[in-house]
């Protein structure tokens, strides 16, 4: 068992442009349609140069980023990273791979190096001059959970404030057919050793029993971008209540997430 | 606190051959298994490290959907060096689903994806039906299928850092076991050749047209490279012969392509390696360097390895053996070092004619046989990610 402090939420989604929207929705059980656009946004955090190069997961999870650490007394350059998603950014991947079938196969410099699992997690650390240790991973749909599991780890043994981000962005319509995803969504949590505002156990547990959503539009995006997986627990963080919830991990896995608020 | 844990096997396959005796070899040697640009439709002019018979190797019964290239690699490798026995005694020991699985890459299968793209439907654009982008393209494509393959069902995930993914590994898998969520770790890296990396290098102006001569006077790019490295992690014991001791890890916050200029974060993630292993810059017998043969990467890593060490350890480049192996050079890298602990050698830096004179730290050209009793190495990636190792004998 793990127990870390959560210190601060970011969210964002169809609709949704921080935690304090997202929180709102969440308690009145009124999303948005999924198919209505994300938010603007802008990667404001960013110098104009390095603005202007970043794609729309880039900027999504920025901006989950800086939703989780505002307001907060944490400086983002002293905590510590964890950004995971299922594939990263497969927008610029067509749009590379689509570069590849040209004649000389030209393939942009800067759409190659943002091409990684790790772009966010450059552009964050450019954007904070933070020097902290930061990863990026991966396991497919149950990233969120790993993402969980690697932060919370990096809290307990390292004893360092972790800012996880999930994000998941909609995949190019050739791609689509392969690796359906309802819409895209985001979240950030910071996560901190000892007591915050919220205090979350974790637990691995051998289950096939999860938490759903009792709305069925939120049910459908929890269901279809692994990023959302989270939102039974971002209901719970919500609701201000105590609480258990369970999020599915690999095959057979999850993860039960004891919620007190302190 | 203690870092430790036990190295208890190992074993790599590049193109300088398949599993550690091949390796063994190549470092004593100063021969180069990097060879001119063969690799499917790409007319470049540089050299690449491939391994061969990766096209045999076929995936086929039950894992047949994890077909690629990528997985075919890791398949390859993973049955070198009695890997997978030693696996097997450590779930039986422990029970498979407390034995962890975390995998460094940086591209996965994606040179699936690019086959797929190719062969699209000319009318309505669609892929293949027979393209799955679980299995193949997506991050955690391999260790999910190397999961499997072991009969693995505890923690696992892909760690994609570019081309410091596979030394975080490490780190990640000494948290899980800490944290209480596994008794044993099995960290890879596996990264194959693809079309998008060999083109983005190039687009970035960072390859070679010969083969790489990292920290040379003439170097002018890096030679890419594909690898499969695993390794088994315990709680250290007495009869350990070589352990992990420590690890550090830092951002350069810098550029998303280029080193901080005098390498602030590498030497941030060195200081942190040293610092977990509770060992100082006298205490390292050899550097294994990140060593790439870029301009700029090789002078930056100088800058920072003089901070700390002063030009006074020695190190080298291994580099000019495999290939620039990207997501898989981390734990290719950890291997050699065991290697060096191992067998008291120090690898060479092969292809090296003139050291820089703009270069400080003391580079070796020739292997040189010597006790070393634990080696520092390095690993850097694009968006200012790095990582470094500390390997050797126990404490």
């Amino acid at each position: 068992m793990i127990q870390v402090g959560v210190a601060g939420i970011g969210m964002v989604a169809p609709g949704i442009e921080n935690w304090a929207q997202g929180r709102e929705r969440l308690l009145a059980g009124d999303p948005c349609d999924l198919a209505t656009p994300l938010p603007k946004l802008t990667g404001e955090i960013l110098p104009a140069n390095e603005r202007r190069r970043i794609t729309t997961h880039i900027r999504l999870a920025l901006q989950c980023a800086q939703d989780a650490i505002a307001g907060g007394t944490l400086a983002p350059a002293d905590v510590a990273t964890v950004f995971a998603s299922s594939g990263g950014d497969l927008e610029i991947v067509d749009k590379i791979i689509t570069s590849l079938g040209q004649p000389g196969k030209p393939i942009s410099p800067t759409q190659f190096h943002n091409s990684v699992l790790n772009a966010a997690a450059g552009y964050w650390s450019i954007a904070t001059h933070g020097h902290a240790a930061s990863t990026s991973i991966s396991a497919h749909d149950a990233s969120f959970a790993a993402g969980v599991l690697e932060a919370a780890t990096r809290v307990e043994v390292e004893g360092q404030p972790v800012l996880l981000v999930a994000s998941d962005p909609l995949s190019p319509p050739t791609l689509h057919p392969s690796r359906p995803l309802a819409a895209p969504f985001g979240v950030a949590l910071l996560l901190v050793p000892g007591p915050a505002k919220w205090v979350v156990t974790i637990e691995l547990r051998k289950t096939d029993a999860f938490s759903e959503m009792g709305v069925a539009e939120l049910e459908r995006m929890r269901g279809g971008n692994p990023a959302a997986r989270s939102l039974p627990l971002l209901a719970q963080l919500a609701s201000g209540e105590p609480g258990q919830v369970n999020i599915p991990y690999l095959s057979g896995l999850g993860l039960c997430l004891n919620v007190a608020a302190c | 606190m203690d870092r430790s844990l036990k190295i208890t096997a190992y074993t790599v396959t590049t193109a300088a051959g398949r599993g550690v005796a091949d390796h063994l070899k190549a470092l004593e040697g100063d021969a180069s298994a990097l060879r001119p640009c063969d690799f499917d439709s790409i007319d470049l002019q540089t050299w690449i490290g491939r391994v061969d018979g990766v096209e045999d190797a076929a995936i086929d019964g039950v894992l047949r959907d994890y077909d690629c290239r990528n997985n075919r690699l890791a398949m390859l490798g993973i049955q070198q060096d009695g890997f997978v026995q030693e696996v097997d005694r450590a779930k039986r020991a422990y029970g498979a689903d407390r034995v962890g699985l975390f995998m460094g890459t940086s591209t996965s299968g994606i040179g699936q994806t690019e086959v797929a793209y190719a062969s699209r439907d000319p009318r309505t654009g669609a892929l293949p039906k027979d393209y799955n982008y679980r299995t193949t393209h997506n991050m955690y494509s391999g260790a999910g299928f190397c999961r499997r393959l072991l009969g693995l069902s505890g923690p696992a995930q892909a760690i994609s850092t570019a081309c410091s993914s596979s030394a975080k590994v490490f780190g990640t898998a000494y948290r899980y076991m800490r944290a209480g969520l596994c008794d044993a770790a099995v960290v890879a890296g596996v990264d194959s050749l693809c079309e998008m990396t060999l083109m983005g290098f190039n687009s970035l102006q960072l390859v070679s047209s010969e083969p790489c001569r990292p920290f040379d006077r003439d170097r002018d790019g890096i030679n890419i490279g594909e690898a499969a490295g695993f390794a088994l992690l315990e709680w250290p014991s007495d009869d350990a012969d070589v352990c992990l001791l420590g690890y550090g890890e830092s951002s350069d916050a810098y550029h998303m392509s280029r080193p901080h200029p005098e390498g602030a974060g590498a030497v941030l993630s060195m200081e942190k390696a040293l610092s977990s292993a509770g060992l100082r810059p006298t205490d390292i017998d050899y550097v294994n360097l990140h060593g790439t043969a870029t301009p700029a990467n090789d002078l930056a890593e100088d800058r920072a390895l003089m901070t700390i060490f002063d030009g006074q350890v020695a190190c080298s480049s291994t580099k000019g053996v495999t290939g620039h192996t990207l997501g898989a050079a981390g734990i290719v890298e950890a291997i050699f070092s065991c290697i060096a602990v191992t067998h008291d050698l120090l690898p060479g830096t092969h292809n090296m004619l003139h050291v820089d004179p703009a270069i400080q730290s003391r580079i070796l050209l020739e292997p040189q046989l010597r006790p070393v009793r634990r080696v520092l190495s390095n690993s850097f990636g694009f968006g200012g990610s790095n990582a470094s190792l500390v390997i050797g004998q126990p404490l």
